[in-house]
């Protein structure tokens, strides 16, 4: 699977007392909204039917998720 | 004034039997950061919020009661043909002994809504900055509802929601800016 771009990963301190097998890292999405002022205008957009599919029309504003139970998190 | 369409805003299809699921899809119904919260956090705050972005207020606050009828939709589907006993081990025994197979505004944990939830601080800048932490809040609250799902037609439609989420904060932020901007202008008195 193609790795998320706006997946950002920092590592966890654990220490040789915790309880539970560690987690080595943490991971947050920082989606695309967070990049942009104000949209500017003229951006290129999706057909239609790929738009309600995606939730935008907008392919640059387009930010995809995947579960974390498919990644075996 | 609302036109009803009879239809929801995007197709929710339900393809495993999975009471649990219902009750962690409460969060968002009848949640601090859930889709009536943010409904009648942007209804209400579009009164008194400068001209030039209340419609985007209404328009917000409008498609989260499409939303809400998603989440709805959802809860319905996975809670209607479950018995008592898959109530029970589901976690909603609780639910069943006040509201049967209803559906109520209450959260994943069973607290009820309240307006507390919500503010109108009638400062324009007060107000959009809590209108764009909820967008943010209810996004990161989809992600945590992907995750605990493997049924992928649910999660299909989970993440149409959290998409509209990004796009609202967008938006949102932008309203800051139109607000901002008004320095600019030249004020006659």
């Amino acid at each position: 699977m193609k790795e998320n771009p706006e997946v950002r990963v920092y590592p966890v301190f654990h220490s040789p007392f915790d309880p539970c097998p560690p987690k080595l890292y943490r991971s947050y999405v920082v989606p695309i909204n967070q990049y942009i002022v104000f949209q500017p205008p003229g951006l290129p957009q999706f057909s239609p039917a790929e738009a309600l599919r995606h939730g935008t029309l907008w392919p640059s504003l387009y930010s995809p998720y995947t579960s974390r139970k498919f990644k075996g998190e | 004034m609302w036109v009803y369409e009879k239809k929801l805003q995007y197709p929710v299809r339900v393809s495993k039997c999975d009471p649990r699921m219902a009750r962690f899809l409460m969060e968002q119904y009848g949640g601090a950061d859930g889709e009536l919260a943010a409904a009648l956090r942007y209804l209400n705050q579009r009164y008194t919020i400068p001209d030039k972005v209340i419609g985007l207020l209404n328009d917000i606050g409008t498609e989260e009661l499409a939303h809400l009828e998603m989440i709805a939709a959802m809860v319905y589907k996975l809670t209607k043909d479950a018995t008592v006993a898959e109530l029970e081990a589901a976690g909603l025994g609780p639910h069943y002994a006040n509201h049967d197979n209803a559906l109520y505004y209450e959260n994943a944990a069973g607290v009820p809504w309240t307006a507390t939830y919500i503010q109108a601080k009638g400062d324009p800048i007060a107000d959009l900055y809590e209108d764009i932490a909820a967008e943010e809040k209810a996004r990161a609250t989809y992600q945590w509802l992907i995750d605990m799902t493997d049924d992928v037609d649910l999660q299909d439609s989970l993440k149409f929601l959290r998409e509209r989420e990004i796009i609202h904060s967008i938006r949102f932020r932008e309203a800051v800016e139109i607000i901002k901007d008004d320095r600019a202008t030249k004020k006659i008195y």
